[in-house]
């Protein structure tokens, strides 16, 4: 075969990827929007607002448990800890927790949370759930942008008499911010999006939350639940409609994010 | 030696892990002098000069014996406050690294980081530390600018400014001019001849008609060891040791 056939095919694979890639993509976005932009109006937006305002307390509940402690561990990780094999394990460990299946951390949650520790079917009890699924993922991309850091910065800070924590939070930090705040988005997307773990531990109730030991309904599991249902004609409209008020919130998150930390960034 | 000793080393030797890389260390540093390193690559000499403001420290498995005096103290004995040692002891490294922001802030977080916070006493110690470093004329309207945009021998003196913000008594540079082009090269040469009125200067040089021609004396490394510590004109037109005369004719390395 000639170089410049061999280079035609494989030029056509690229390009044939890329486009089945953003194709399905933007089919599936499409479709959704297609069919359930119609729903979408006022009323609509009440009648979903028990649930609005209950994914919106799960993300921020669970975000301030696991950004916390994921940042904080993978610094440890990353910057701290001398013993390899350690690290080794420990990444071991978290790679393996992110392999798990989603319903047994709703299992789980249900057990240790909702019954063990009486925290019931809340808020609460989701988050937590949802903030130690969500963990690996803040730790492993956290630490990846850490590895993007070039060693010389630390050097330079540390030759200046700067002491390990100084460098940390002038130095490091800053330089592997956006890494971190991709950690952050990723995260939400996973918690927006799961069903399974927080049908188990939030519950179904579906009134507006009072508060985190509240029970509710996530968007996801009102979808869940309107899909499986599906009582009267208007049952799949109401679903789409619902979907596309996933999406339209989860492009809000990830634009307001990305616009409070670009200031810093530059 | 004339002259009043600066940094002193007595017997020291360095290990990583198993290997030593340091083998009895004797040397004899004298105030506001430059001090030349020479030997083939891995020979211990940029090991050496990280000895001396404790930057092995961040190597795993690094074990150092022996002592290296700084102003009458070992560095390496009880109560020294690294901190405090790496302040006096600044560092310019192989290849430049500024931070990934503003030249003024590259100069000002040395300072900042000791506890100036006042305005005025900033710009003024950004000021000086650029002239020291010759940068200042080619900098000054464009202060706030990312110091990464600027060209690598600029970065190098914005280096050297940045090590000299924290008002340092010797500076170590680990072949500074490495990663520069001739003309670069020649204006840090002429720098390093400037600022040894006021500094202790070590620096560690591929280059040995570098060495010859901006230090006073010139240790010549190799395996881990001192063959010949002199001055640099003894060094290079009359060494005593055959393995010194090998190496700066050409010989090997």
């Amino acid at each position: 075969m000639s170089t410049k056939l061999k280079d035609g095919i494989l030029g056509f694979l690229v390009y044939f990827s890329s486009f089945l890639t953003i194709s399905s993509l933007v089919a599936i976005l499409g479709y959704i929007v297609w069919n359930g932009f119609g729903a979408l109006s006022f009323n609509f937006f009440m009648e979903l607002l028990p649930s609005i305002a209950t994914t919106l307390l799960v993300i921020i509940v669970s975000i301030l448990f696991a950004v916390p402690i994921g940042i904080c561990a993978a610094i440890y990780l990353h910057e701290y800890a001398k013993n390899k094999r350690v690290v080794e394990v420990v990444n071991f460990a978290i790679d393996s927790l992110a392999g798990i299946p989603s319903i047994l951390y709703g299992l789980f949650g249900l057990v240790f949370f909702v019954i063990t520790m009486k925290l019931n079917w809340s808020i609460l009890s989701g988050s937590l759930t949802l903030a130690i699924m969500i963990l690996p993922v803040i730790i492993r991309v956290t630490q990846e942008s850490l590895k993007m850091v070039p060693d010389s910065f630390r050097e330079g800070s540390l030759a200046l008499g700067a002491s390990k924590v100084t460098t940390l939070f002038k130095i490091i930090i800053p330089a592997a911010i956006r890494g971190i705040i991709t950690a952050v988005i990723l995260s939400i997307g996973r918690i927006v999006g799961e069903t399974a773990a927080v049908f188990l531990t939030v519950g179904t109730v579906d009134k507006v939350p009072e508060g985190v030991m509240s029970s509710g309904r996530t968007l996801s599991v009102h979808l869940y639940l309107l899909v499986k249902e599906a009582i009267g004609p208007d049952a799949f409209q109401e679903a789409f409609g619902t979907a596309t008020l996933l999406i339209i919130i989860i492009l809000i998150i990830v634009l307001l994010t990305q616009l409070l930390f670009r200031g810093r960034n530059n | 030696m004339e002259g009043i000793t600066k940094i002193k080393t007595e017997h020291l030797e360095l290990f990583y892990g198993e290997v030593q890389a340091l083998k009895d260390i004797n040397l004899d540093i004298k105030e506001k002098e430059v001090t030349a390193l020479i030997g083939p690559s891995g020979c211990g000499k940029s090991t050496f000069i990280k000895t001396i403001n404790r930057m092995n420290d961040l190597i795993v498995g690094c074990r150092i014996n022996g002592k290296v005096i700084f102003d009458d103290k070992d560095i390496y004995g009880e109560g020294m406050d690294i901190i405090t040692l790496r302040k006096k002891i600044g560092m310019v490294f192989q290849k430049p690294n500024p931070f990934k922001m503003s030249i003024y802030d590259n100069i000002a977080y040395g300072p900042r980081i000791h506890g100036i916070k006042k305005k005025s006493e900033l710009d003024e110690i950004v000021e000086s530390s650029l002239r020291k470093a010759f940068i200042w004329n080619e900098v000054k309207d464009r202060l706030k600018t990312n110091a990464l945009a600027l060209s690598g021998g600029q970065q190098q003196r914005l280096c050297i400014a940045r090590a000299l913000a924290v008002d340092p008594e010797v500076v170590l540079m680990d072949e500074p001019t490495s990663a520069l082009d001739p003309i670069s090269t020649l204006k840090i040469e002429d720098l390093i001849s400037e600022l040894k009125k006021n500094y202790t200067i070590i620096i560690v040089t591929h280059n040995m008609q570098q060495g010859a021609r901006i230090s006073d004396k010139t240790a010549f490394f190799l395996n881990g060891e001192v063959i010949e510590y002199d001055l640099t004109d003894t060094i290079f037109m009359n060494p005593k040791n055959p393995k010194t005369e090998e190496y700066i004719t050409g010989r090997f390395g």
